[in-house]
C-alpha cells in the first residue's frame, strides 16, 4: 500500500469489465462513500492486503488489475458482515464474489490455496452428487503439497465414526454431472 | 406439519449429531420430515465463489423435487439453508435467472416452496409455548452462549426471520429449556468457514476470538445450529487455543441436541457421547450447578432482607431520639461535640461558640449527626466559615 499509482481515466475495456462486474455482483461501487464500516466489522481484514473499504476505492479509481491481485478477495470468508452494515447499501461481499470469479476467469488467482480447496469441493461434487469430506481433504492436501495437513484429525473422526472412508455417490450423479456440463454450456453468469 | 426434509453432506458425516437430533426433535414436535430422495450437495460458498449460475442450480435441482411433492423444505445445515433462500429468490425476482437454472437443471422449478432454518421452524413455526410443553429435564444451570454465526442471519433480505446484528430466536429456544443465556458481542461473528482448512493461519484466529468473548462474557458452553461453526469449534477447538495462547475446553451443542436433551433423550441418543470436546459431563453437572445457583439466589435475598431491615430501624423515632441526645450533648459541652466534627482547633471554637449562642444552627448540626456524620461535619464547616467572612466585614 506503500506504492504510488498513476491514476488515468477508464479505457472502454476497463469500463466494460467494471460494468460487468457490477451487474454480476448487483451493486454499484459509486454509492461507497468510503466510511469504513464494512473494514471495521470485517473479521478477517487483519489478513487482508486491501481492506474491503481499499478494495472498493481501487475499483473507483480504475484500478481493477490491482484488485483482481489483492489477497483480500480469496480471504473474504463470504460472512456477509459488510453488506449487512453497509450504509449506503453496497453489496461488498456481492462484489468480492464476483471478483473472485474474475480472477478465476482471467488467470489470476493470489491465494491458491482457497481456489484449490473450492476445486476439490466441487471435483467431489461433480463426481459422487455430493461432498466426500476425507477425497476432499486428501485432495486439496494434494493440490497444495501439504500431505500431512490435519493428519492428526484423521483417526478421531474414524473413531467417532464421523468420516466415511469411501464416497458415495447419488443415484443421481449423472444428472449432477449433466448441472455442471450445461452450466458451462450457457457460460456461467 | 410435513416438511422435505434436507440433511446436506455434513448431516451424513461429520455433523451426525446435526441429523440425528434434528430428527428427534421434529418426532417431539410432531413434524413429518420427509427426506429428499437422492438430494445433492448445495454448492457451498465453493460454487458462489466459482460460478454463479453453478450456486443457484445445484441447489434448485433439490428445491424443484420438494415442490414435485408439494413440500416446504426445512435445511438445518446454515450454508446449505443460505444458499436454498438465495436460490429461492433470484429464481422468484428475476425471469432470465429461472430460465438459465432450468435449463441447467432440465426440470421446471417455480419457486413456489420455502426453506426454512432450526430456528425460524422452531419460533414461528412451531412456537415457544409449544417446546415448553415437552421439557421434562429443564436445563437449569446451563449458561449458554447462543452462536448464530453468519449464515443463518445474513445477509437479511435472503433469510429475515431474526435480526442480523442481535438475534434472539436461539436464546428464546435456549430459555424455553431452562437455560440461561449470557449477552456477548460475538454471536454473529463468523468463526471463519472453510478458512480454519484453507488457510488455518486465520482460521484459528477467528476460532479463538469467538471462544474467548463467550468465556469473558461469562457462557460455560456454546450452542450453535450451524454444521461448520460446530467444526471449527468443536473438533478445530485446539486450533483456537493455539492461535491465543490459552485453554478453553469448552463444550458446543446442536441446539437440537439440547432440545431433545431437555425433553427427556439420552445425550446419547443423539451422539453428544461423539463430540471432540468432551460434553457430556457438563451436562451431568447441571442439577448441582442449578443447586449453587438456588443457594447463591437465598442467601442473597437474605442479604438484601436483613440490610432492608437494618434501614427500617432506623426510620422515624429513632432518628429523633437520636437528634435528642445529640442536642443535648451539645448544650451540656459544645466544645466537645465541635471538635468531633472539626479537627482544627481555632475553627472548633468557632462552632461551638455558634452552636451556643445560636439555637435553630445546633438542632441541625444535631438532625445531621444523627442521620448522617460526613453531612454534619460539612455543614459545620460551612458554618464557621460563614461565621469567619461576617467577622470580616
Amino acid at each position: 500500500m506503500e506504492q504510488a499509482f498513476k491514476i488515468r481515466p477508464a479505457s472502454q475495456e476497463q469500463k466494460k469489465l467494471l460494468a460487468q462486474i457490477e451487474s454480476e455482483a448487483g451493486t454499484s461501487i459509486n454509492q461507497c462513500y468510503q466510511c469504513g464500516k464494512c473494514s471495521a466489522g470485517c473479521p478477517v481484514a487483519f489478513a487482508m492486503d486491501y481492506t474491503p473499504r481499499q478494495v472498493i476505492r481501487l475499483l473507483q479509481l480504475n484500478l481493477m488489475e490491482e484488485a483482481l491481485g489483492a489477497n483480500s478477495i480469496w480471504i473474504c470468508a463470504s460472512c456477509e458482515m459488510c453488506s449487512t452494515r453497509c450504509p449506503r447499501e453496497v453489496d461488498i461481499a456481492s462484489l468480492m464474489d464476483a471478483l473472485r470469479r474474475q480472477a478465476l476467469v482471467s488467470g489470476r488467482v493470489t491465494d491458491k490455496k482457497v481456489a484449490a480447496f473450492n476445486k476439490a469441493f466441487l471435483d467431489s461434487v461433480r463426481r459422487f452428487g455430493k461432498l466426500f469430506e476425507a477425497g476432499l481433504l486428501l485432495e486439496f492436501n494434494t493440490l497444495t503439497r501439504q500431505f500431512f495437513k490435519d493428519a492428526e484429525l484423521g483417526l478421531p473422526m474414524l473413531k467417532r465414526k464421523k468420516v466415511h472412508l469411501l464416497p458415495e455417490k447419488i443415484k443421481g450423479n449423472e444428472e449432477v454431472k449433466k448441472i455442471f456440463e450445461r452450466v458451462k454450456e450457457i457460460g456461467g453468469e | 406439519m410435513k416438511l422435505a426434509y434436507y440433511p446436506g453432506c455434513s448431516l451424513q458425516s461429520s455433523a451426525i449429531e446435526y441429523d440425528l437430533s434434528t430428527r428427534r426433535t421434529a418426532e417431539i414436535l410432531g413434524i413429518e420430515l420427509q427426506e429428499i430422495e437422492d438430494f445433492n450437495c448445495c454448492g457451498a460458498t465453493s460454487a458462489h465463489n466459482t460460478n454463479k449460475l453453478l450456486s443457484l442450480a445445484l441447489p434448485a435441482r433439490n428445491l424443484a423435487y420438494a415442490e414435485q411433492a408439494g413440500l416446504n423444505v426445512l435445511a438445518p445445515c446454515a450454508a446449505c439453508y443460505n444458499r436454498f433462500r438465495t436460490t429461492e429468490h433470484e429464481v422468484r425476482q428475476q425471469a432470465e435467472i429461472k430460465a438459465k437454472v432450468n435449463r441447467a437443471i432440465d426440470m421446471d422449478y417455480q419457486a413456489k416452496n420455502h426453506t426454512f432454518s432450526v430456528l425460524d421452524l422452531l419460533v414461528r413455526e412451531i412456537g415457544l409455548e409449544k417446546i415448553k410443553e415437552q421439557v421434562q429435564k429443564p436445563l437449569r444451570g446451563m449458561k449458554a452462549a447462543c452462536y448464530y454465526g453468519c449464515l443463518l442471519v445474513r445477509p437479511e433480505h435472503h433469510t429475515g426471520f431474526d435480526d442480523a446484528e442481535d438475534p434472539q430466536t436461539m436464546d428464546q429456544i435456549m430459555q424455553a429449556l431452562g437455560a440461561e443465556t449470557v449477552s456477548w458481542a460475538l454471536k454473529t461473528e463468523c468463526c471463519g468457514a472453510a478458512l480454519a482448512t484453507s488457510r488455518p493461519d486465520i482460521g484459528g484466529m477467528l476460532i479463538g476470538r469467538v471462544l474467548e468473548d463467550a468465556r469473558e462474557n461469562g457462557a460455560e458452553c456454546i450452542v450453535t445450529a450451524c454444521p461448520l461453526c460446530m467444526m471449527n469449534l468443536d473438533m478445530r477447538q485446539k486450533a483456537g487455543e493455539k492461535a491465543l495462547g490459552t485453554k478453553f475446553n469448552m463444550p458446543i451443542y446442536y441446539v437440537t441436541e439440547l432440545l431433545a436433551i431437555a425433553c427427556g433423550d439420552e445425550p446419547q441418543k443423539v451422539a453428544t457421547d461423539r463430540h471432540f470436546v468432551e460434553a457430556i459431563s457438563y451436562l451431568e453437572s447441571l442439577p448441582a450447578r442449578a443447586a449453587e445457583m438456588d443457594a447463591a439466589a437465598a442467601a442473597a435475598r437474605e442479604k438484601a432482607g436483613k440490610k432492608k431491615a437494618a434501614v427500617k430501624t432506623e426510620t422515624p423515632e429513632d432518628l429523633e431520639k437520636k437528634t435528642a441526645a445529640f442536642l443535648k450533648a451539645i448544650e451540656k459541652n459544645p466544645e466537645k461535640i465541635a471538635a468531633r466534627l472539626i479537627d482544627d482547633e481555632e475553627r472548633a471554637g468557632i462552632l461551638a461558640s455558634i452552636m451556643g449562642s445560636e439555637e435553630k444552627k445546633a438542632e441541625k448540626i444535631a438532625g445531621l449527626m444523627a442521620a448522617d456524620m460526613e453531612k454534619a461535619r460539612k455543614a459545620a464547616d460551612a458554618y464557621v466559615t460563614g461565621e469567619l467572612k461576617k467577622k470580616e466585614k
